[in-house]
């Protein structure tokens, strides 16, 4: 048996900077100390003048990317979620959203799988922040494969984005030749009739193996990656809660604010339909190994498929 | 411009501020007015811009960090042509372009939205950083409260231009001495501003008053000649500068004037534009 490829979405982040930097002049990155963990570092090492360290200070490095945006150049800036979207929010709001300028936000470390560093760095709450930002784009990649793409998408694309990576090395499953990204359109990975499982980031792979599970039990799900948060695809959401009649969201963020609460805003609009959100249920992380945490806040394949189980009945 | 016409345009951006306020029934006029010369010597004196061409990518970029201040500078870039004076009285109104807080998106000559404290000088630093990366030689200017200075933002930004050695940086402090809440030795002191800055690696000039256009003058002057580090202009001003009942009054930081009030005002500073004009 060929052992599944695993890579964390922050090392593909931190690779297609590099990429992106061999390709355009006007590519700069900022980090705030971190830059070994969130990546930046593979830049920074092909790129040193570009590669701009504030320091442990994230709102000025916001500000800072800011102000670079204005003059031509294309920030990235990057931090952990829990800084980027939380203690640098009102930056994020005032200084890139308002005026609506080309930043890049890479956030690293998002979710309860950061693992050991526990609550105060797992960040639950930034997909929540960044949705009430007029004109950001949101894009919580599946795999390194989505990732990179969605990089190279964001720097093609004017604007604000914020991108949401894992600290977890997770499997690469959209390694195939029919995979194409597209801002703002989710992907069908598996058509069902009986319940539409809707997953964005890391917990798309836990529900394909969770809709696995149900089949066996003669349950069949349709499993839809939700990449982009924001813009959402309305229309993709609407017609497969008109086909399945039941819908489940999964996310590693909090269950307030985040992906589900993004598909039942579409659906209570546009298909009244009912939705099981999977996610934090409203309580912080916690230490500990990020696999068992999965486990343990049922965000793992065995915890989608437990509660999917006991919704179908 | 030579000093007495500066001298005249800056009474023509007091009276803009006085008919913005007013006109909007809000807005900040205290610290607008003791910024209105720095305001006036940047715009007609300093700075390299055209107001026919905002977006020259070569042009030298202001930042009003002290974003509530803006009727001062939607006043200069009036004055300056790069949209009508007359414009200045749609300040605060629905639909207009002059936001109660200086937008990017909408008033041209704008070079960085700004009014959340402490928020302008790091969105300065990284124009200054991005002119170094792209070998440009335009300067970046921001304009500071000093009470603002007591957002911690601005020194994580001041710590970053100081270490990169941003001398095409010039940060300016409206030294004016009062905040909302009252006098800033009083509401939460950062005095000594001058040693701050030195502290942060910044080449500091101490402008005594900030009305005095020789002084001004001699202040960026002097900015211009420093390298290898970012520039602090500690400007000592007059809140309400130029309208006698304003003057020191931090109660007018941030009241429009009644229309009782608005004549005297407007009285005083045409008073002192007919002086002006007979010398």
């Amino acid at each position: 048996m060929s052992e599944v490829k695993k890579m964390a979405t922050r090392e593909a982040w931190g690779n297609t900077l590099k990429k992106l930097g061999e390709l355009h002049d006007d590519v700069v990155v900022l980090d705030a100390d971190l830059a070994a963990a969130t990546k930046t570092g593979i830049f920074k090492k092909a790129f040193p003048e570009r590669h701009i360290d504030c320091g442990i200070a994230e709102s000025n490095m916001i500000g800072v990317a800011a102000g670079l945006s204005t003059v031509g150049l294309v920030p990235f800036a990057s931090s952990f979620a829990m800084f980027a979207a939380g203690r640098a929010f009102e930056q994020v709001r005032n200084s890139v959203g308002y005026p609506h300028l080309n930043v890049k936000i890479g956030a690293t470390h998002a979710g309860i799988s950061v693992g050991e560093d526990g609550a105060t760095h797992q960040c639950n709450e930034d997909i929540a922040l960044m949705r009430t930002i007029p004109g950001m784009t949101i894009i919580n990649p599946s795999d390194a494969v989505e990732a990179e793409a969605a990089v190279m998408a964001a720097y093609e694309t004017p604007g604000p984005f914020y991108m949401r990576f894992g600290r977890l090395a997770v499997p690469v499953f959209n390694d195939r030749p029919d995979y194409k990204f597209e801002i703002g359109k989710g992907i069908v990975l598996k058509e069902g009739t009986d319940v539409s499982i809707i997953a964005t980031g890391l917990e798309v792979n836990e529900s394909l193996q969770a809709a696995e599970m149900l089949a066996k039990d003669g349950i069949n799900a349709e499993v839809i990656n939700i990449h982009t948060i924001k813009p959402i695809d309305a229309e993709l959401i609407v017609k497969t809660a008109k086909k399945t009649g039941k819908v489940v969201t999964v996310e590693e963020h909090s269950v307030i604010g985040g992906l589900g609460s993004a598909v039942c805003d579409v659906l209570c609009e546009n298909a009244p339909t009912p939705v099981l959100k999977i996610g934090v249920n409203d309580v912080y992380g916690e230490s500990g190994p990020a696999v068992q945490l999965l486990a343990k806040y049922g965000l793992d394949a065995e915890g989608i498929y437990k509660k999917v189980k006991a919704y179908m009945q | 411009m030579n000093k007495l016409e500066l001298q005249k345009m800056a009474n023509e951006v007091r009276k803009g501020i006085i008919e913005g306020v007013h006109s909007a029934k809000a807005g900040h006029p205290g610290g607008s007015l003791s910024a209105a010369d720095i305001f006036t010597y940047l715009y007609f004196e300093e700075m390299n811009v055209d107001p026919a061409n905002p977006k020259d990518p070569d042009r030298d970029r202001f930042v009003l960090s002290k974003g509530h201040t803006a009727p001062g500078l939607y006043a200069a870039l009036a004055n300056r042509g790069y949209f009508p004076v007359e414009d200045l009285l749609t300040l605060r109104h629905i639909g207009s372009h002059l936001q109660g807080h200086p937008c990017i998106q909408h008033t041209p000559g704008i070079d960085m939205s700004s009014g959340s404290l402490g928020q302008g000088i790091s969105a300065a630093v990284g124009m200054a950083l991005g002119a170094k990366l792209t070998g440009k030689t335009f300067r970046v200017y921001t304009l500071l409260g000093d009470g603002e200075i007591q957002e911690g933002q601005v020194w994580e930004a001041a710590m970053l231009a100081g270490h990169r050695k941003l001398d095409n940086l010039v940060v300016i402090v409206d030294n004016n001495g009062l905040q909302i809440d009252g006098s800033i030795e009083e509401v939460n002191s950062p005095y000594p501003i001058d040693k701050k800055f030195e502290a942060f690696n910044f080449h500091v000039i101490n402008l005594d008053d900030a009305h005095d256009f020789d002084k001004i003058k001699a202040a960026f002057d002097e900015a211009k000649t420093v390298t290898g580090k970012p520039v602090a202009i500690i400007a000592k001003s007059i809140k309400g500068k130029g309208v006698s009942f304003m003057e020191n009054q931090a109660s007018w930081h941030g009241t429009a004037p009644n229309d009782e009030q608005y004549a005297i005002a407007m009285a005083e500073l045409e008073r002192i534009g007919e002086e002006l004009c007979q010398k």
